[in-house]
C-alpha cells in the first residue's frame, strides 16, 4: 500500500535533510505508529504520503501513485483514496458536524441523494450520532477529533493518515480516539499514526517506526507481502 | 450547480463586511465610470449639435453663369469632405435676410438693388467638421475663378476643435485613473476574502477537491458581487441623471441617458471585474497550496 525506497527530503531552507535515506513498506491491513522526537521527520513522512511534499530523491508510492511525479491533477485523486486527520481537527467552524462530513462528499462530487445515509453511517461509527447538528465550538476536543475521523472515513479510503490526532486530547479522549482507529483498522483500513505518546505505543503493541533526525532508526515490524 | 451557489452564498455571509466592501467598491467604480460615460455621451451629442453648424460659404461673383455654377457644384460635392452643396441665388439670399434679420427687415424691405451676392453653401460630412478640413476645403474653393470670398467662421471652428480635444483627454485620463484604482481595490478585497478562507481552501484540498471545484464558488461569488455592483451603479447613474434633468440647468437642449445596450455593458463590465479579480486572487493563492 505504501512503500518508501531510499527517500530523502531536503527543504529549501533547511541545512540538514528532514529525511535521510528512509526505507519501509506498509502492507494491506497494517496499523503503524510513527514516533520520534520533535523535528524527527514524522510529519514530513506523512506529507509525502498525501502528496503535500515531493521527495528530493528516492521513490514514494502510495496506493499506486508515484508521489515524485504526481501532477497537480492527480493530487485530488490521491486524496480521495486517503483519509487525513490532524492534531488541530481542521473542521470548518460555521458548519455542523454532519455538514463538515457531508462537505468531504460534496467536494468529491458524490451523488447528492447518497450523502445523508453515508454521513449517518460514519457518525454512528464514531459514536456521535447524537451530536450531528452540533457546531465544532459546541463539541469537546475528543468529539471534534472524532468528527474529523468520521470525515476522513466517509469516502471509504483504503488508507487513513493521522498526524498526532491525540496531541490536544486528555488521556481518556486519547484512548477513545485510539480505540476508534483500531476499530477502523480492524475493518481493513491501513492506519498510519504519528504520535508523541509513548504510553500509547507501548500499550498498543502495534508496529512502530521510530525516526531520529530524519533517519529511520527502528522498525518493529516485519514486512509481509508485497502489494505497494 | 446548487452546491456551487450554496457555497458562494456561505462565503458571502461569512465575510459579510468584505463582501459589502467589494460590492461598494465595484458599484462606486462603475458609477464614476458611468457618470463619465454620461458626461462624454452628452458632450459628444452637444458637440455634434454645434458641429452641425460648421458650414462653408463661398460667395460668388455676380453674373456667373448658372451653367458654370451647376458644374462646379457637382465638382465640389465630389470632394471627399463634402456632404452637400447648395446654391443660394441673390434673390434667395434677400428673402432669407428679410426673414432672419428681423432688425434690418425695414432696411431690406424696399431696396432697389439687391446688395447680397449669390453663394454656394457647403456642409461637411460629420467626421470632417474641424478646422483643418474646413480650411482645406476653403482653400480649394478659392481656386475657382468665380469665387469672390470664402467664409467659415475659422475662429469658432478652431475653438470647437480645442474643446473636443480637452473633453476627450480629460475624459480618458479620469476614466483610466478610476478604472485602475477600482481594479486594484477589487483585487485587494478579493485577496483578503481568499486569505480569510485560506483554512477552508486547505481543508478542501485535503479532502480531495479539484482546483476548479475550489475556484468555482469564488468565481461565482466574484461574478455575483460584480453583478450587484453593476446594477447598483446603473441605478445610481439613473438617479443622478434624473436629478440633473429635473434640475434643468438651462442647457437649452435635451440630455441623453444610456441606451439599454450601454446599461447592459456597464453591468457586464462589473461582472467581468468581479470575475477577473477573483480568478487572479484565487489562482495566486492556489499556486501556493
Ligand atoms: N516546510 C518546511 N520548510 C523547511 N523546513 C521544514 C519544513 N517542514 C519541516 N521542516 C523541517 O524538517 C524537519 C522535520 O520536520 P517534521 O515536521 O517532519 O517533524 P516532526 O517529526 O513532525 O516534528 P513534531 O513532532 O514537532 O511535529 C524539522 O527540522 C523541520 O524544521
Ligand atoms: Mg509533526
Amino acid at each position: 500500500m505504501i512503500r518508501f525506497t531510499k527517500v530523502s527530503k531536503h527543504y529549501p531552507t533547511g541545512t540538514t535533510p528532514a529525511l535521510d535515506d528512509v526505507n519501509f513498506h506498509v502492507a494491506r491491513g497494517e496499523f503503524v505508529f510513527m514516533t520520534g522526537h520533535s523535528g524527527a521527520g514524522k510529519s514530513s513522512i506523512l506529507k509525502l504520503m498525501y502528496g503535500d511534499e515531493r521527495p528530493s530523491s528516492g521513490d514514494v508510492r502510495v496506493s499506486g501513485f508515484h508521489i515524485g511525479t504526481l501532477t497537480r491533477d492527480e493530487v485530488p485523486r490521491l486524496r480521495r483514496r486517503l483519509g487525513i486527520v490532524f492534531q488541530d481537527f481542521s473542521l470548518l467552524e460555521d458548519r455542523t458536524a454532519a455538514e463538515n462530513i457531508a462537505f468531504a462528499l460534496e467536494v468529491t462530487g458524490s451523488r447528492v441523494d447518497m450523502i445523508p445515509a453515508r454521513v449517518t453511517k460514519v457518525l454512528a461509527q464514531v459514536g456521535l450520532l447524537a451530536k450531528a447538528e452540533a457546531f465544532p465550538r459546541e463539541l469537546s476536543g475528543g468529539e471534534q477529533q472524532r468528527v474529523s475521523i468520521a470525515r476522513a472515513l466517509v469516502n471509504d479510503p483504503p488508507i487513513l493518515l493521522a498526524d498526532e490526532p491525540t496531541g490536544n486530547l486528555d488521556e481518556r479522549a486519547t484512548r477513545g480516539v485510539y480505540q476508534l482507529l483500531l476499530d477502523i483498522n480492524a475493518q481493513g483500513t491501513v492506519v498510519v499514526m504519528a504520535t508523541h505518546n509513548l504510553d500509547l505505543v507501548r500499550f498498543g503493541g502495534q508496529r512502530t517506526l521510530e525516526l531520529r533526525d530524519g533517519k529511520l532508526v527502528f522498525d518493529s515490524g516485519v514486512d509481509v507481502g508485497d502489494d505497494a | 450547480m446548487n452546491l456551487l451557489l450554496r457555497e458562494a452564498l456561505i462565503a458571502f455571509r461569512r465575510t459579510r463586511t468584505l463582501s459589502v466592501l467589494s460590492i461598494t467598491t465595484i458599484a462606486f467604480a462603475l458609477f464614476v465610470t458611468g457618470l463619465f460615460g454620461l458626461v462624454a455621451l452628452n458632450m459628444r451629442s452637444a458637440l455634434r449639435n454645434v458641429a452641425e453648424r460648421v458650414e462653408i460659404v463661398a460667395f460668388v461673383y455676380r453674373g456667373t453663369p448658372s451653367m458654370q455654377l451647376t458644374a462646379a457644384s457637382s465638382d465640389i460635392a465630389a470632394f471627399p469632405e463634402v456632404l452637400e452643396v447648395q446654391y443660394v441665388s441673390e434673390e434667395e439670399a434677400l428673402v432669407r435676410a428679410r426673414r432672419d434679420l428681423v432688425e434690418f427687415q425695414e432696411a431690406y424691405q424696399d431696396l432697389e438693388i439687391n446688395p447680397l451676392p449669390p453663394s454656394l453653401e457647403i456642409r461637411l460630412r460629420p467626421e470632417y467638421r474641424d478646422a483643418k478640413h474646413a480650411g482645406d476645403v476653403a482653400e480649394r474653393l478659392h481656386g475657382f475663378e468665380f469665387v469672390e470670398d470664402v467664409r467659415y467662421g475659422r475662429d469658432w471652428v478652431e475653438r470647437l476643435d480645442a474643446l473636443r480635444q480637452i473633453a476627450g483627454f480629460v475624459g480618458l485620463a479620469i476614466g483610466a485613473a478610476f478604472g485602475l484604482v477600482s481594479i486594484v481595490i477589487i483585487g485587494v478585497t478579493i485577496r483578503m476574502t481568499v486569505l480569510h478562507r485560506a483554512r477552508e481552501i486547505r481543508i478542501m484540498r485535503l479532502v480531495g477537491a479539484t482546483d476548479w471545484f475550489i475556484r468555482g464558488p469564488f468565481l461565482l461569488e466574484g461574478a455575483l458581487k460584480g453583478l450587484i455592483g453593476g446594477i447598483l451603479a446603473a441605478i445610481l447613474c439613473g438617479v443622478v441623471f434624473g436629478a440633473f434633468e429635473a434640475g434643468n440647468f438651462g442647457l437649452g437642449m435635451g440630455l441623453t441617458f444610456f441606451g439599454p445596450l450601454e446599461v447592459v455593458f456597464l453591468i457586464v463590465f462589473g461582472v467581468l471585474l468581479g470575475l477577473t479579480g477573483s480568478l487572479v486572487s484565487v489562482g495566486r493563492h492556489l499556486k501556493k497550496v
